[in-house]
């Protein structure tokens, strides 16, 4: 540990350093953290940016996209005149203005089977912030694979689910064998999202991660955690890792990344 | 009548009674992509029409919901 704070980042992380669990110790490791974010949208979006001002101190992005008028209602990472950029550039920069101690690494690209065990490979913790099953899918056993913990969310309309996986707890395959077909399931390209929401989920993942990073309280592990913004309800079920996993049981049926068929409709309009 | 919980709430349900049954009880729109768990445990989809219920179990659906943002 180091513990070389400059006055100004002692100033800045103040608030965290109050805090009797986190302290200069938490605020270490927390710089000492290399998260990666996948996806720079609705979720990615506050995610990065809570990441950003809190002081991780490598966050990769991953994104392949550009950034669309119709991003800008929950995407909050890209404003108005970042219309057409890329989504990675673009988070660089809102990043870069919150805290210049962040050292952002941009991967313009997709999360394909072919580099993700690369790309997770050189994070400490993995952050789900896509909207599509293939890619969740891809994300959860490429992280099962290399041992990575990672933060999984989905928000759909006025709902959200997250869960926390480590190596040893319940994986997305454990709740979910395989995706659902394409087209089968709606996205929030076809049914919608309220745009807060995504703040609401990201928000949690982005805590989740500061709470790994940190050693900080119990992580929604073998928990997921749901809610419906439209009540407020919100509710933790408990989730058991099975045997029958086909990724992480004891006998897999999985043993290489897959590329699953996404849906046309999200092919053409990301996001 | 018997009660069993499903989401977190007691539900009144005739037994006998297979996962099955309360998945057409609790109208789940998509019941060929709903993730069931009985006490906590997952249930195997070609079970859902065999696992007969007792009561007081704990049954939870876990829907797939995909949104996020980017891709």
């Amino acid at each position: 540990m180091r513990f070389d704070f400059t006055e100004e980042e002692l100033n800045r992380y103040s608030r965290h350093i109050l805090l009797q669990d986190v302290g200069v110790e938490g605020q270490e490791k927390i710089r000492e953290g290399k998260v990666l974010v996948v996806g720079a949208g609705g979720l990615g979006a506050p995610v990065a940016m809570y990441l950003a001002a809190a002081g991780v101190g490598t966050i990769g992005i991953v994104d392949g996209d550009v950034v669309d008028l119709s991003n800008l209602q929950r995407q909050i990472i890209h404003t108005t005149p970042d219309v057409g950029k890329w989504k990675v550039e673009s988070a660089k920069e809102t990043i870069q203005a919150i805290n210049p101690h962040v050292k952002v690494e941009a991967h313009r690209e997709f999360l394909m089977a072919d580099n993700a065990l690369d790309l997770v490979g050189e994070y400490d913790f993995v952050v789900d912030g896509t909207d599509n099953f293939p890619v969740k899918f891809l994300i959860n056993d490429a992280c099962v694979m290399a041992g990575k913990p990672f933060s999984h969310g989905g928000i759909l309309r006025f709902e959200g689910q997250t869960f926390t996986h480590v190596p040893g707890s319940a994986c997305y395959r454990c709740m979910f064998k395989s995706p659902p077909p394409p087209g089968a399931v709606p996205t929030c390209s076809q049914a919608g999202v309220l745009g807060a929401i995504a703040g609401m989920l990201g928000t949690i993942q982005a805590a989740e991660t500061l709470k790994w990073l940190t050693g900080v309280g119990e992580l929604l592990t073998d928990k997921l955690l749901t809610f419906n913004a439209k009540t407020m309800d919100f509710r933790k079920i408990h989730v058991k890792k099975t045997d029958k996993c086909p990724i992480c049981g004891p006998n897999p049926s999985i043993t290489e990344l897959i590329d699953y068929e996404q849906a046309v409709c999200d092919l053409k309009n990301h996001g | 009548m018997a009660i069993i919980i499903v989401n977190g709430e007691d539900q009144e349900v005739q037994l006998p009674a297979t996962v099955a049954d309360i998945i057409k009880q609790n109208n789940v729109a998509q019941p060929e992509m709903v993730s069931v768990q009985v006490n906590e445990e997952f249930v195997d989809r070609d079970e859902f029409a065999t696992l007969q219920l007792q009561e007081g179990d704990e049954v939870d659906f876990l829907y797939f919901m995909g949104g996020g943002g980017t891709f």
